[in-house]
């Protein structure tokens, strides 16, 4: 069990979680929206900056959360910019579902997520799976427009 | 309390012989002992409460006031015998002032819809605090968004202190109820509800009581205190979930039209028009739960049986005890310092956020709450966006709140 607690806290993620990449807001964004954890505690606003062929030109977010949320966040934050929704919105669901499947799949071939398996480790944590997905629910409800997200809709 | 009773009820408590009441405590997370400190989010039930359940569901269950035959006579008989056991437990006048509900939400909706919402007018004031469980909040909102109520609230200290002076100042000739909880369940505070319910009083205003966090800590009696009404709720009690009281003075729940219409609680039914049964069928629609609230008695009579002032002397020994450990946790705040308070701590700790606080040391074995509690105003006023709560219960022990306090090491080690 110290194994999983070991495999969920990782340098990389202590890392983001004390230094996050992009906490601020985008100073010309065009999207905005609020997520919350209903495992309650954390809040997270993403700002991004969408240009008019749907690419995202710039992400960044703030907020107050979880070591998990919080690195999830920044991570996000620096793959999503240069990807289409389309793109954005299918890493995602690509994200959601190595953080929940039961396999031991090997992801080093997808290039965006190998970057995010240092996150993977939330499978082990089924609670905390909410910590980790909250920012990218919070993305997609900006990409759509929507100004609130949860991890519930 | 005195000293001497103090002592007194600190020598005779068992704790080992209260733990072995308690079935779930000899179960082992991740490999270790159970330690579980979340009283305050729902408390275990002893033997005694499930076998009660059990013994009516095997022998005499049936619905109940409706039957004319003898299993359904001695349902009811359980049943009705709950409810004078819950008004001995809170010292009521009569059993007609003791309402069976779900849980406390339910219990302070229904304040809300039948007294607020039909005997309060427009412009009347409803004063609550910052310190209130989200359920002591939202229902006055509605309220005041329907029927144009006026609502304020009283801030407690930056310690988590409730000062009765704040809350005269904010009292009008206008003020007609105040709804507030007896104890905080983020911080432990103890509100002074007997002087709180003689100033309502003096000024012309009811007093509503939230005691989900207080009954099982403290002796609650209503006719001593004087509220107006008086909530609580099973499972934090021992007892089980789905099941919670209102306690209501008679001339008050006389007055109020029902909550919820069904069933059980009419006289007569046309297609024109029903007419209303008596208190405190009134307010109970619909098939109670049944089993629900026998349990509740048995948790009652088990509590009663012990005795709250040893329960008291015994928490607050852990409470002392739990602090003085934390608070030689380095970057551990702990939020709510009143003089007054129950056996709740809530902390935070630098560089660690609660979710990860309560998954590391949940691998110790160790059971804690994370987030807002259900009290996000109180969050916003702490100047906190969440905190990690440990609430201790009859059958917690020293050695528990050892544990936890090495649990918290472990936190430590991974966010220095």
């Amino acid at each position: 069990m110290m194994d999983d607690l070991r495999e969920l806290y990782q340098e990389v993620i202590l890392d983001h979680g004390k230094d996050p990449r992009n906490f601020r807001k985008v100073e010309n964004a065009n999207r905005e929206a609020t997520g919350y954890n209903p495992l309650c505690g954390d809040r997270l606003v993403v700002t991004l900056c969408v240009d008019e062929n749907g690419t995202v030109q710039d992400a960044a977010f703030t907020g107050n959360g979880c070591a998990i949320s919080m690195a999830s966040a920044s991570m996000m934050t620096e793959i999503v910019r240069g990807k289409t929704r389309a793109e954005a919105e299918d890493l995602f669901q690509r994200f959601h579902e190595m953080c929940t499947t039961d396999e031991d799949v090997d992801f080093t071939d997808d290039e965006d997520l190998e970057k995010l398996m240092v996150l993977s480790g939330v499978r082990q944590f089924p609670v905390r799976v909410k910590c980790a997905t909250l920012p990218w629910h919070t993305m997609e409800a900006a990409l759509r427009g929507e100004s609130e997200a949860s991890t519930e809709r | 309390m005195s000293q001497a009773q103090y002592q007194n009820d600190m020598s005779t408590y068992d704790v080992n012989r209260i733990r072995a009441d308690f079935p779930i405590l000899s179960q082992e997370v991740h490999g270790k002992p159970l330690t579980f400190l979340d009283n305050g989010a729902s408390a275990q039930k002893p033997r005694q409460v499930i076998d009660a359940m059990r013994s009516v569901y095997e022998t005499e269950y049936a619905n109940v006031h409706r039957g004319a035959y003898q299993l359904s006579e001695r349902a009811t008989e359980r049943y009705e015998g709950a409810r004078d056991i819950v008004q001995r437990f809170l010292n009521a006048k009569s059993r007609q002032e003791i309402v069976f509900a779900k849980n406390v939400t339910e219990v302070i909706n229904l304040v809300a819809y039948s007294y607020a919402r039909c005997v309060l007018e427009p412009g009347d004031e409803v004063i609550i605090t910052d310190m209130e469980h989200h359920s002591n909040i939202v229902p006055w909102q509605l309220m005041r968004d329907e029927r144009g109520l006026v609502l304020k609230y009283v801030s407690c200290t930056d310690d988590g202190e409730f000062r009765i002076e704040d809350l005269a100042k904010l009292i009008t000739p206008k003020t007609k109820l105040i709804s507030l909880t007896h104890v905080s369940n983020v911080m432990g505070t103890v509100v002074p509800i007997k002087e709180v319910a003689k100033l309502a009083h003096e000024h012309g205003a009811k007093l509503m009581v939230d005691g989900a966090q207080a009954v099982m800590h403290m002796p609650v009696d209503v006719q001593d205190l004087d509220c107006d009404f008086y909530a609580f709720t099973g499972h934090k009690i021992y007892g089980p979930s789905g099941i919670g009281v209102l306690y209501g003075k008679a001339e008050l729940l006389d007055a109020m039209p029902p909550f919820l219409g069904g069933g059980d609680m009419i006289l007569s039914v046309t297609m024109e028009k029903s007419t209303w049964a008596a208190l405190p069928a009134k307010f109970e629609a619909g098939t109670p739960p049944i089993a629900q609230a026998i349990g509740l008695g048995a948790a009652l009579e088990y509590v009663s049986g012990i005795g709250l002032e040893g329960i008291a002397a015994h928490e607050i020994d852990l409470l002392n005890y739990a602090t003085q450990q934390l608070s030689s946790i380095d970057g551990l705040r702990i939020i709510g310092t009143a003089p007054n308070k129950t056996s709740v701590i809530s902390f935070t700790m630098d560089g660690a956020h609660p979710h990860d606080i309560s998954t590391i040391i949940d691998q110790a074995g160790v059971c804690v709450r994370a987030g807002h509690h259900c009290a996000q105003p109180l969050m916003e006023r702490m100047g906190v966006p969440a905190t990690t709560r440990a609430s201790f219960g009859m059958y917690n022990t020293r050695e528990e709140a050892d544990t936890l306090v090495a649990a918290l090491g472990r936190v430590r080690e991974i966010f220095n």
